[in-house]
């Protein structure tokens, strides 16, 4: 189990314990958390599972895929340097205890 | 909250859920139940073809929310159900097991049903469609019993969910063959360029692809299916057949009650239907154009669409569903998606290089353009999307 810190667009933090090799939105979705979609369930086609990462640990993570960057311009919040979409980062031990924001709005 | 008149949602897929808590975010502050006909709360239906049936992921990733979520935003989900009929004029549903129901509006989010392949031997137990988790789960058994003991895999129809199921078989090692009644793959929503583009990616990965191939019967021994026979006499044996050959909305309850179906249950651009109180979202609609033609779409895209509209007319407001529609496909590593309907289209201009690793096809009337597909080509994709949405026509 991979413990992430999800803060709601409300700024209410929901811990969420997520199996190992699940991705952030199926962690999210799945764990009670508000402010994700995920309408396309994980294909890296709807970009409705944007995120803000952590950004002292946003180099910890894998970067992001030619798709999943060019996905990213279509996110209905503000793009930030750190955006990346929950459906493209699997949770793993080395990533305990990140802290994800989500943003206002996904649609 | 029991003082304000409730919403009902049937159906609880994507255009169900959205309609739910696009309602709570409008501030509807009456009751909201969502009603289920399935053993299951609101889920992932794409993966069922493509990462679901290969095992890349389990059931529990499938699900779309918490019941947690859904009781925090006080979306009463209660699964099982089916609805017998509504009663309009009183407002009020009647159940499959007596009780009623009443509602103060209504959200008509029944989704569609495979269409049933009429054919002797088709009421085989390994003669399947791929609409629901349990579709899956019996598919998936099927294709590890083809796996042991090495049966070729079969698909009747070359549309979109044949051909994925067909990609994720051949992944999992299995000979497939994939039989289309007519000359070319996906023949509604793809240009011939790109139906044979997608022919091709197919046979290169070891599918093969049977255009024109008009299934008479499939043979049965043993009360399990074992072959399926072409009219001119080709036979391909098998030991799972996968039938894709389209759906039908489900809006026998609309019509039951009165309400216009013509092949989905006849909502306009704001999901609503001839009764105020009652609307439709996703694939259980047919959406009548300012032309006077009627849309049927079955994508992620137009459930969540309609719903938000529906939402937002049972809150008394005005949301058209103007945006262009998208779609997406994966098969074989690629990335197919599609914005806007090749409706009118006279031109066909290619962007990149159809060998290569990404290409776009945009598709043109006259000077406009009115849809785009693009293969492993997101940016081309989302900057097609931005166009149509400019100069919106639908």
């Amino acid at each position: 189990m991979v413990n992430i810190v999800f803060i709601e667009p409300t700024g209410a933090k929901m811990p969420v314990n997520i199996n190992e090799g699940w991705s952030l939105m199926q962690g999210a979705t799945t764990g009670g958390v508000d402010g994700i979609l995920g309408e396309c369930g994980g294909s890296c086609a709807c970009a409705t599972c944007h995120c803000y990462v952590d950004e002292s640990r946003l180099g910890e993570l894998p970067e992001a895929s030619e798709s999943e960057l060019e996905m990213l311009e279509n996110v209905a919040a503000e793009r930030r340097s750190n955006s990346r979409l929950a459906c493209q980062i699997k949770a793993v031990n080395a990533l305990d205890g990140l802290i994800v924001t989500l943003p206002d709005t996904q649609e | 909250m029991s003082d304000v008149p409730g919403i009902v949602i049937i159906g609880a897929g994507q255009a169900g859920l959205q309609s739910a808590e696009s309602l709570r975010a409008g501030g509807f502050q009456g009751s909201i139940t969502l009603l289920g006909d399935e053993p299951y709360g609101p889920y992932h239906r794409p993966p069922l073809s493509k990462a679901w049936l290969s095992g890349e992921i389990e059931a529990s990733q499938l699900v779309m929310r918490a019941p947690e979520l859904l009781a925090r935003k006080e979306i009463d989900l209660r699964i099982g159900v089916r609805v017998h009929s509504i009663d309009r004029a009183a407002q009020m549903l009647r159940l499959a097991d007596g009780k009623a129901l009443p509602y103060a509006g209504l959200v008509l989010a029944t989704g569609a049903t495979p269409r049933a392949l009429r054919l002797p031997g088709a009421d085989a137990p390994n003669v399947l469609a791929l609409r629901t988790r349990d579709d899956g789960v019996r598919i998936a058994e099927a294709l590890s019993v083809c796996k042991s003991r090495a049966l070729p895999v079969v698909v009747i129809g070359g549309g979109f969910i044949g051909l994925e199921v067909a990609a994720t078989a051949r992944k999992l090692g299995l000979e497939v063959s994939v039989l289309e009644a007519t000359p070319r793959l996906c023949a509604r929503a793809l240009v011939p360029m790109l139906s044979d583009w997608f022919a091709e990616l197919h046979r290169s990965h070891g599918v093969g692809i049977e255009l024109g191939a008009k299934v008479a019967a499939i043979e049965v021994s043993d009360g399990r299916a074992v072959a399926v026979r072409c009219a001119d006499g080709a036979v391909f044996s098998c030991g799972l057949v996968v039938v894709g050959i389209g759906v039908v909305a489900n809006d026998q309850l609309a019509f039951a009650a009165g309400l216009e179906c013509e092949g989905g249950i006849v909502v306009d651009e704001c999901a609503r239907t001839a009764d105020p109180m009652i609307t439709a979202a996703g694939d259980c609609t047919a959406r009548r154009l300012p032309d006077g033609g009627l849309l049927r779409l079955e994508s992620v895209n137009n459930a969540t669409e309609q719903a938000k509209s529906a939402a937002a007319s049972l809150l008394g407001l005005e949301r058209k569903f103007t945006g262009t529609p998208w779609f997406w496909s994966d098969q074989f590593g690629w990335k197919l998606q599609m914005a806007g309907l090749p409706v009118g289209a006279d031109r066909v201009e290619l962007r990149g290089d159809m060998q290569g690793d990404s290409f776009s096809l945009y598709h043109y009337r006259g000077d406009q353009l009115v849809s785009a597909d693009s293969l492993n080509a997101p940016k081309d994709h989302l900057a097609a999307r931005k166009e149509l949405d400019k100069t919106a026509t639908l």
